[in-house]
């Protein structure tokens, strides 16, 4: 994979956080200097119903922020699997979070990371992320942008926000560590 | 300034407030709902006003009611809030009133959907309001030319007395990419010598759109066409991007200007000699440029999110010189890099025979 120039669709449920997890993304490669776009879903979207969006990093200008086929998929749930598993290019990979995804995979030309985030997640303090563990998971496996970016990016939204969400930074950052690591002790794709 | 991460509406209006915005008036609608909360959220703590207008009629009458004074002032809508708006802005065009009409399109017709698509570029550059009238129209690819095309909207709208809408679409509103604000770059000229700002021991003066008199009318409306023909000479813009040796050439505009744009890389890197021509101004619409452009092209391929409205304006301009091929989807449709790809190699290898035949 060509890690100066990736596209990345992330998926899940509503309140799960994936729109979150793609801005996150952005801003840390705003940190870096990259080009980057990021475009959602906008349509009926709401809490519990299915929510995405495509994300462009580049070393260079992007000329469509519409993802044709996508270098990496993350799929936060079974139904986020089904939509997007023809929507990685071939030889691409898919981080399925397995805990709440049961459905079989179908492709033999992608490879599949399958990581159980909500039940792994039980062993982080509480509240713990999955949006952002899958991040974490996402950055080790690609190189793409460097976790110090990502932790920077949600230091300085910290500042910005109230007071209770402030105080959940270090569960963030111990989230994208563990998301690290999971990838880290990942068995070679099958 | 460094460059922030930031949502195309959001863009729009930040760069407004930055132009110098003194009043927004607006209902919301999605795509563009976004403008007006940031509006909402910024322009009263700034001492400036901010109002949800009860309809979008209302919306643009307030346009009118500020642009008379000589403030500058703007709305926002999508397709079928800004077709309710369409005999304000012929009035508007007749009266000379500035104000800065922001339309971030999404299908139709009728209510639609609210998915991106691009097909109001009738009702933005044909009018759907009554008389010979024109509106300054700027299309945006990129955030940042969201926030240079709006300072040069208020500026351009200040200048020539007239309406000018920022013509967006869903995919332009809703997307977030790094962009710089700077600072508002234009000198506006002085508004004294004709905004309504009370008499005051000067002659009265009216702005109004009905002209009674006999030949009146007809004297009004060839000095506003002697205005746009300034216009057309004067703020025409557009972006060539590898048009020296194309044998073909895409037109598009807006954000599909951008995405044709990933499709040329891609037939360059296949050895086609593909290039773009994206418009900028809509009206004024590079017409000479584009004819040149034809005439050292084997082919031109328009590229739209409707069934072929910027194309009319594309064949007028080439007027023959070279064949012109269309090719679009619809209310909510998306064209991608791919699918321009197959269509460019479809067409590129009937280039040569064609050449042959003498239909050039």
């Amino acid at each position: 994979m060509n890690i100066k120039d990736m596209s990345i669709i992330i998926s899940g449920f509503g309140g799960q956080g994936a729109l979150f997890a793609g801005i996150l993304l952005c801003h840390a490669a705003v940190v870096e200097g990259k080009h980057t776009t990021w475009f959602p879903a906008y349509g009926a979207e709401m809490r519990g119903g299915a929510v995405n969006c495509a994300v462009n990093i580049s070393d260079d200008e992007i000329p469509s922020p519409v993802i044709d086929e996508a270098d990496a998929v993350i799929a936060l749930n079974d139904a986020s699997q089904a939509k997007f598993e023809h929507k990685v290019k071939k030889g691409g990979f898919m981080i399925i979070n397995s805990s709440l995804s049961h459905i079989p995979t179908t492709r033999k030309d992608i490879n599949y990371i399958r990581i159980p985030f909500n039940d792994l997640a039980q062993k982080l303090t509480q509240p713990a992320f999955v949006n952002v563990m899958a991040l974490g998971a996402l950055i080790e496996k690609t190189g793409i942008l460097k976790i110090e970016s990502i932790i920077e990016v949600m230091k300085d939204m910290s500042k910005k926000v109230s007071a209770k969400k402030a105080a959940l930074l270090p569960n963030n950052i111990e989230s994208l560590h563990f998301g690290v690591s999971v990838m880290k002790n990942q068995p070679a794709a099958v | 300034m460094a460059k922030v991460l930031v949502k195309g509406n959001e863009a729009i209006a930040q760069a407004a407030i930055n132009a110098g915005c003194q009043c927004y008036f607006g209902y919301p609608i999605t795509p563009q709902s976004e403008i007006g909360e940031y509006m909402g959220a910024h322009l009263p703590e700034l001492g400036r006003t901010f109002i949800t207008a009860e309809s979008e009629l209302a919306s643009i009458n307030m346009v009118i009611g500020a642009g008379t004074t000589g403030t500058k002032a703007m709305t926002s809508s999508s397709s079928c809030g800004i077709a309710l708006m369409q005999e304000a802005i012929s009035a508007m065009c007749c009266a000379e009133v500035p104000g800065v009409i922001v339309s971030v399109m999404r299908g139709g017709p009728g209510l639609g959907n609210i998915a991106p698509a691009q097909g109001d570029y009738f009702q933005a550059l044909k009018g759907g309001g009554n008389g010979d009238y024109k509106t300054v129209v700027l299309s945006p690819s990129t955030v940042q030319e969201a926030i240079d095309l709006t300072y040069r909207a208020f500026h351009l709208a200040l200048k020539y007395r007239n309406p000018v809408m920022l013509l967006a679409d869903g995919i332009l509103g809703q997307m977030m990419e790094p962009a710089e604000f700077g600072e508002y770059p234009y000198d506006d000229p002085d508004v004294s010598t004709w905004a309504l700002d009370g008499a005051n021991n000067r002659p009265a003066r009216n702005i109004v759109s009905l002209h009674m008199p006999e030949g009146a009318m007809e004297a009004l409306t060839n000095r506003i066409f002697e205005k746009y023909e300034k216009i057309a000479q004067e703020e025409t813009t557009f972006e060539g991007y590898k048009l020296e040796d194309a044998k073909l050439v895409l037109t598009a505009f807006g954000t599909v200007g951008r995405i044709a744009k990933a499709a040329v890389n891609k037939a360059r890197e296949k050895g086609m000699k593909v290039g773009l021509f994206r418009p900028v101004t809509l009206f004024p619409f590079p017409e000479k440029q584009l004819q040149e452009t034809a005439k050292n092209t084997d082919m031109i391929l328009d590229l739209e999110l409707n069934k072929g409205q910027m194309l009319l304006d594309v064949r007028s301009a080439v007027f023959g010189a070279c064949p012109v091929e269309f090719f679009g989807r619809t209310a909510g449709g998306l064209l991608t890099p791919d699918m321009i790809m197959k269509k460019i190699e479809e067409l590129y290898s009937k280039l040569g025979t064609k050449t042959e035949a003498g239909v050039n």
